[in-house]
């Protein structure tokens, strides 16, 4: 077909028109909010700065930060049993369960968020259900707060974390359980000393994906959150489209992108990157 | 690790030494409809390597599977000291376990591997390095304790597997097709030093393949399986040179079979017609059909015709040289094609295609099988 192009070439050639659309609506921008950073209001690194002296920037700093570990965290746990369990039920049962965790990534963000919204708030059905049984005997504040946040967060966040984990557990051969049970080892420590350190590239693999998206995230928190909890996210939003401080935002959105570098950095020096994420 | 066997102070309290050190009883495994092992009893004698042999899905890794507690039995049971174990989980058993791809655990070293089963039993690292230095010795893989078992060989990685499953001093060791995934002349190797390595231990050996040779070589008993049943079972002699059915005769080795009308008895021979030519075999005959079992190696090859008792004339129709030996098939009137087994170096005919040849063999080279 193009004679003289070697066979590298050719497959290049297929993904041209993918590498030119990054090239023009994805790194031309990122550079420009980088210019931007240093040269909104003036030029320097006086945005940068207020990094380390404004006290507002390191309330919000806090917050995303704490709000993400624990969100991470959570849904490593909970999507560790869900793949668990997905990876020694029957064939049938595994494919009712990847449907609806699959389900869920079908649903807007903003439908899941609200809906939250409705189970949370104080006149909703979580609260109604707990006066009912006399668990409580006020309603207890479940969104518009960090509470809120996390909830919708890690709800978000579970099919990221199910789909590596997943993977990674059924390439686990059932003989080395075996094996240690054989030789002695109860189910825990079989599960502990074997099973779970095979599982660490799908831990590790979730982990990344779900902090890194994490970070980024600003729907779910700003609507579970009712304005109480501000993640850096939204707070660039605001920044950009109503009190028009660019320099501030994109030194913010600079700052989220070498966060996320620094983590897959550190990270990448304990664990090989490249065989976590399914390269040979 | 000590070479003391495995269970003998309970040896000189057991007055009667038929009482089996384990045993399974009527053990049945249901798959849905389908019987996987299908009303199994069999006794496992103390310091016994006893094999189970059969062709895939003849229930034999069940049954393994069933003595080491990873498979529930649908009925049956599994003795210890003539107490039921069925139900006791895995764990708790004490046996060591050889599986079919090793299953080592990659994520530690040889030397963690084998200290595996001691740290789980509360034995510390340093406790447990003589043991692990003595295991690790017994299969020669001393100088590699460090490594990981990816950087090993397939034979390093079965030794460590047998350290590993050896080195709790388990009363029963299992082992699933362990030589399978090696190449011939290692597996020869290993077929020595297993069996050495059960000699000097004592360990009962319960040995799981569909290898005849190996069966051959390594056991004291072989038990020989068939769609989930106990097809026949002994010493690998008795069942080599007596099997009692066409199964056994075809699987364990190779047979010619000759299938014919008896003509007349006499005492403890009779003789037998088959396509109009007539022979001689040693043996009684129960029914008036007779199928007879020959192995090709106890088949003669000559020019011209033998004064032994049985003799043929055929045609090399085909041959294969082996080095050691000539595998002729030759093709008789009476008989079909017959398979013939010779040492290469004292063969006496042409191997030529198309080559006329007389076979012969004796009256008790063959054997009366039953024809299932």
């Amino acid at each position: 077909m193009f004679p003289g192009m070697s066979q590298h070439g050719r497959y290049w050639l297929l993904i041209l028109p993918a590498v030119a659309l990054m090239l023009v609506f994805y790194i031309y921008p990122l550079l420009q909010v980088l210019w931007i950073s240093v040269t909104e209001p003036e030029p320097g690194l006086g945005n940068y700065r207020e990094l380390f002296t404004s006290a507002f920037l390191h309330k919000i700093w806090w917050t995303t930060a704490r709000i993400c570990v624990i969100t991470t965290v959570l849904t490593v746990l909970f999507g560790y049993v869900v793949a668990f369990a997905m990876a020694h039920v029957r064939q049938r049962h595994m494919t009712a369960i990847m449907f609806c965790v699959l389900l869920t990534f079908w649903l807007s963000v903003l439908v899941r968020a609200f809906a939250w919204v409705m189970l949370l708030r104080t006149e909703g059905v979580i609260n109604e259900a707990l006066l009912w049984i006399g668990l409580t005997d006020q309603p207890l504040r479940l969104s518009r707060n960090e509470f809120g946040v996390v909830v919708g967060m890690v709800h978000f966040m579970l099919p990221l974390a199910i789909l590596p984990i997943y993977a990674n557990l059924r390439g686990i051969d059932a003989s080395y359980v075996s094996a240690a049970r054989g030789m002695g080892a109860s189910a825990w420590k079989a599960f502990w000393w074997v099973y779970l350190p095979l599982s660490k590239p799908g831990v590790i693999a979730a982990t990344i994906l779900v902090f890194v998206f994490s970070l980024g995230f600003f729907i779910t928190p700003a609507i579970l959150g009712g304005g109480r909890v501000v993640m850096i996210s939204e707070f660039i939003r605001v920044a950009f489209e109503e009190t028009l401080l660019w320099g501030k935002a994109t030194m913010l959105s600079a700052s989220l992108l070498f966060c996320v570098l620094l983590i897959l950095a550190i990270v990448g020096r304990v664990v090989d990157l490249r065989r976590v994420f399914g390269s040979t | 690790m000590s070479v003391q066997p495995a269970g003998i102070e309970s040896g000189d309290t057991a007055a009667a030494p038929a009482v089996p050190a384990f045993a399974i009883r009527n053990l049945t495994k249901m798959y849905g409809p389908v019987a996987a092992v299908d009303d199994v009893s069999l006794d496992i004698p103390q310091g016994a390597f006893l094999t189970l042999l059969g062709p895939s899905g003849s229930g034999k890794t069940t049954i393994l599977m069933a003595i080491a507690g990873f498979i529930a039995p649908t009925s049956g049971e599994i003795l210890r000291e003539q107490k039921s174990i069925t139900t006791l989980p895995p764990d708790k058993r004490n046996f060591g376990m050889v599986f079919q791809g090793y299953a080592l655990f990659p994520h530690m070293t040889v030397e963690d591997n084998v200290w595996f089963p001691l740290r789980v039993r509360g034995v510390s690292k340093s406790q447990a390095a003589g043991r692990i230095g003595e295991a690790l010795e017994m299969v020669q893989l001393g100088a590699l304790a460090a490594r990981l078992p990816t950087e090993l060989s397939g034979g390093q990685q079965q030794r460590v597997a047998l350290a590993r499953a050896l080195v709790f001093q388990p009363d029963l060791l299992l082992l699933d097709e362990p030589l399978s995934a090696l190449d011939k002349k290692l597996r020869a190797d290993l077929q020595w030093e297993l069996k050495d390595l059960h000699r000097k231990l004592g360990t009962t050996f319960v040995y799981v393949t569909h290898d005849q040779e190996e069966a051959l070589s390594m056991s004291d008993e072989i038990v020989i399986l068939r769609d989930g049943r106990i097809e026949q079972s002994g010493d690998p002699l008795t069942l080599y040179e007596r099997p009692a059915t066409r199964f056994v005769a075809d699987f364990l080795g190779k047979s010619n079979f000759l299938a014919g009308e008896v003509a007349d008895r006499e005492d403890g021979r009779f003789r037998y017609r088959i396509g109009g030519e007539t022979f001689l075999q040693a043996g009684a005959a129960s029914d008036a059909h007779v199928v007879m079992a020959l192995r090709p190696e106890k088949l003669m090859v000559f020019n011209t015709r033998p004064d032994t008792a049985n003799a043929m004339q055929g045609e090399i129709e085909q041959f294969n040289y082996y080095g050691a030996n000539y595998h002729f098939k030759v093709t008789t009137s009476a008989l079909g094609d017959v398979i013939v087994t010779v040492p290469a170096w004292r063969c006496e005919v042409e191997p030529r295609i198309g080559n006329r040849i007389w076979i012969g063999w004796e009256p008790d080279a063959a054997v009366v099988v039953a024809d299932t």
